[in-house]
């Protein structure tokens, strides 16, 4: 069926209208539009949204298959409400050549799911010591313009300097996970009053605030734009929104789990909420909760980071880092960000659809929802509330922090362009 | 009671002072001929060492061996904890052996909790140090010997340390004995004071309930006991501070630093000591040192912390005399 008829949606969180899909396109937006010859999904009630579209996803694949693959992967963004994904470039081998990033996207293309636009490592083997092959990877099948150690920072000043001047030439970014590597030598959580108690390492937040002061002002020395991955302080949204006020070209993202969780979960040594960068305090999570409102923050991005069982039940020390997030992310947001009446829904679309396919160019994700564009789009019962079941997850890994509790919101659809992907909640 | 030990933050002072009691219970044992009570007969108890610590482990041993435990020792260091599955897979080996406590060292903090909570186990946990965080048989051993030298063995019992001055002295930031000491001496109701050049101090402990000073001039004469910490020499390659001598001359202890101490006043320390660097020989050597002491308070304090969470119900000593004869 090629026509699907969305009645009574609320578009952006705005009053009802229908929403009619022909192909891969919306054909019209209205109120009253004839169902003639089209499937119809009552929509009463829910919220649309343009596809969210993901900057920061790790899909582990190639290398690291037990914890997800691109099929799971995107199957998982498809239940998250998401329509793209940028895939990080840290697996095994890095996708630090062409061949590998063309690998990644043609399994996107091919499980069809959701589009997966990788990210190329800055450095070889993100060693951190010499430019990787940034040319060849934008001029690849992939055309990628988002360039990233992430899960190490490209802490060399020079490197960095040349990094982004480089990217320059064909509109690229460099995406920084800002961790100064002297100051976490052995750091395993957020250094304060939690982790004075508990005896764990510290990471301090000025490991994260120097690195963004020196790259803003890389970028502003240069002429280049610097997005910054993950940003978890309160000092980190100071510099960011002094560099915005300076007219540097800096953006800069949030995860879920940094506007809700904080490091006094640490107390249970349950690896489950260790994550880089860290947990940090109350006063960091509403600052990063306000900047993300007024926009020096710009965007939300999940950092999914799916681990196998094993690598989480286990001591605190030895286990790995991070939390997936792809299937909760938009319900995280609702409960911090719009229930909190910090946000709208034309804001979360802005914040999680329009702004992140900008910054890492994907075109026809992130558009209006009106006539002539891709029929990328998410329907949420934003009525829904419900604990989250692990068990459920299409991710292959089920390391969510969120296991149990109750969050509001649910995606029951997903249309890649005009193909749905998720109905009723179920992967299609 | 609790059900295990983790923390010297979990207690109260009531179960703090109960195991001080208990302890005084204990000690009496060692002045007999026979040091052994029939207590935890039947009983297996597994020390799971994860890290070098002879001194610890045989202390927990003689205090099991004496209540009449089945001992096992499972030395887990050097075989492959580094994906730390390892913790999990010994745990569920000893949960089939039938294990009724397993007291656990280990380098990484908060793998005891994770022990006692994560339900891989039944068996009491009690905690013989972890990472840089929590050591609390040793802060209970301090307490003890403090309780001993500055209010009596006698008059001691059923007593706290409420309003005497502790100072601890050293690396701060890397210590498990310091953490526990804090939390227990607070809990006990001693007035306690950190010293230690700034940066070894941590981030954060402006919450913890105690003074912090980086001149330890101006607080020995206010103090009732000074416990020196272990400071590595590692730590100077580190920047944690310029040299030894410069450490030695502002944090350590001598005869010259002693003599302004009360009269009164007790040095602790809680082994192994390095004399030179923070404690000199003639400190560690003087009348005022515990430093023996402690480590035979330290089977004392783990014989009642068995006891006590093994589910002594019976008084731990009383009407023994018989047992005794019949193990001739
Ligand atoms: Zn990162």
């Amino acid at each position: 069926m090629s026509k699907i008829l969305i009645r009574g949606a609320k578009v952006l969180g705005h009053d009802p209208q229908d929403v009619l899909i022909d192909g891969e396109t919306i054909a019209e937006v209205g109120t009253g539009l004839t169902a003639e010859g089209a499937e119809v999904v009552e929509a009463e009630g829910k919220v649309l949204l343009p596809g969210l579209v993901d900057l920061h996803t790790h899909l582990r694949e190639p290398g690291r298959e037990d914890s997800e693959t691109v099929l799971t992967g995107t199957r998982a963004a498809a239940s998250g409400g998401f329509t793209a994904v940028f895939a990080m470039a840290n697996t095994f081998p890095v996708a630090d050549t062409a061949g590998v990033v063309e690998q990644v996207y043609r399994l996107g293309r091919d499980h069809g799911y959701c589009d997966v636009q990788p990210i190329g490592a800055v450095t070889v083997g993100l060693e951190g010591r010499k430019l990787a092959e940034l040319g060849a990877m934008h001029e690849s099948a992939a055309g990628v313009t988002v360039f990233s150690d992430d899960g190490k920072c490209v802490h060399d000043a020079v490197i960095m300097r040349r990094a982004l001047e480089y990217v320059k030439a064909f509109g690229g970014v460099v995406a920084q996970h800002a961790q100064e590597p002297r100051l976490t030598e052995g750091a395993e959580m957020n250094e304060g009053v939690v982790s004075a108690e508990l005896g764990l390492g510290g990471w301090p937040a000025v490991a994260e605030e120097s690195i963004i002061a020196r790259d803003v002002l890389l970028a502003e020395h240069v002429g280049s734009r610097v997005h910054i991955c993950h940003l978890s302080t309160a000092g980190s949204v100071e510099i960011v929104r002094w560099a915005k006020s300076r007219g540097i070209d800096v953006t800069a993202e949030v995860t879920p789990h940094h506007l809700l969780l904080t490091d006094e979960l640490v107390r249970t040594y349950n690896p489950v909420y260790k994550v880089n960068p860290p947990l940090r305090t109350e006063r960091d999570v509403l600052a990063l909760r306000e900047a993300l409102a007024d926009g020096t923050i710009d965007i939300v991005a999940t950092d999914h980071a799916p681990h196998p069982h094993e690598d989480k039940d286990c001591e605190w020390a030895a286990a790995a880092m991070g939390m997936v997030g792809l299937e909760t992310a938009l319900s995280v947001v609702q409960e911090t960000m719009v229930d909190t009446g910090l946000l709208t829904w034309a804001g979360v679309a802005e914040r999680m659809s329009a702004k992140p396919a900008e910054i890492g160019g994907a075109d026809g994700h992130g558009r209006p929802v009106s006539a002539g564009e891709p029929a990328n789009l998410t329907l949420v019962d934003t009525a829904y509330r419900g604990s989250v079941d692990p068990a459920g997850f299409a991710s292959r890994s089920r390391n969510t922090p969120y296991e149990g509790r109750e969050l509001p919101g649910r995606v029951t659809h997903t249309w890649l362009r005009g193909k749905a992907t998720l109905v009723d909640g179920k992967l299609t | 009671m609790l059900r295990h030990l983790i923390s010297a933050a979990d207690l109260t002072r009531d179960d703090a002072v109960l195991i001080l009691d208990t302890a005084e219970e204990m000690a009496r044992v060692a002045d007999r001929p026979i040091k052994k009570l029939p207590t935890l007969r039947g009983r297996t108890v597994v020390n799971l060492f994860f890290e070098d610590s002879t001194r610890t482990r045989i202390s927990f041993e003689a205090a099991e061996k004496r209540l009449s435990a089945d001992v096992i020792n499972f030395t887990a260091k050097g075989s492959s904890v580094s994906k730390g599955e390892s913790l999990k897979d010994t745990a569920q080996t000893l949960e089939a052996m039938g294990v009724d406590a397993v007291v656990i060292r280990h380098g990484a903090s908060g793998a005891p909790y994770r022990l006692a909570n994560s339900g891989w186990i039944d068996a009491a946990v009690i905690n013989a140090g972890d990472g840089t965080h929590q050591h609390p048989t040793q802060a209970l051993l301090d307490a003890f010997t403090m309780r001993r030298r500055l209010v009596g063995r006698d008059t001691g019992l059923g007593q706290d340390l409420d309003g005497r001055r502790i100072t601890i002295v050293g690396d701060i930031l890397h210590s498990r004995v310091a953490r526990s000491n804090v939390d227990l001496l607070h809990t006990l109701g001693a007035e306690v004071t950190l010293v230690a050049p700034p940066t070894l101090v941590p981030v954060g402990v402006g919450n913890w309930p105690c003074e912090v000073s980086y001149d330890l001039d101006a607080v020995l004469p206010k103090s009732d006991a000074v416990m020196m910490l272990r400071v590595q020499r590692e730590r100077m390659n580190a920047a944690f501070f310029p040299t030894e001598r410069e450490y030695s001359r502002r944090y350590g202890l001598d005869g010259d630093r002693m003599a302004r101490m009360p009269e009164h006043a007790v040095v602790m320390h809680p082994g192994p000591m390095v004399r030179g660097m923070e404690i000199t020989a003639e400190v560690a050597d003087s009348e005022r040192c515990t430093v023996v002491e402690q480590v035979a308070n330290g089977v004392s304090i783990r014989m009642a912390v068995l006891y006590l969470l093994l589910g002594g119900n019976e008084p731990a000593v009383t009407h023994t005399r018989t047992e005794e004869k019949s193990e001739r």
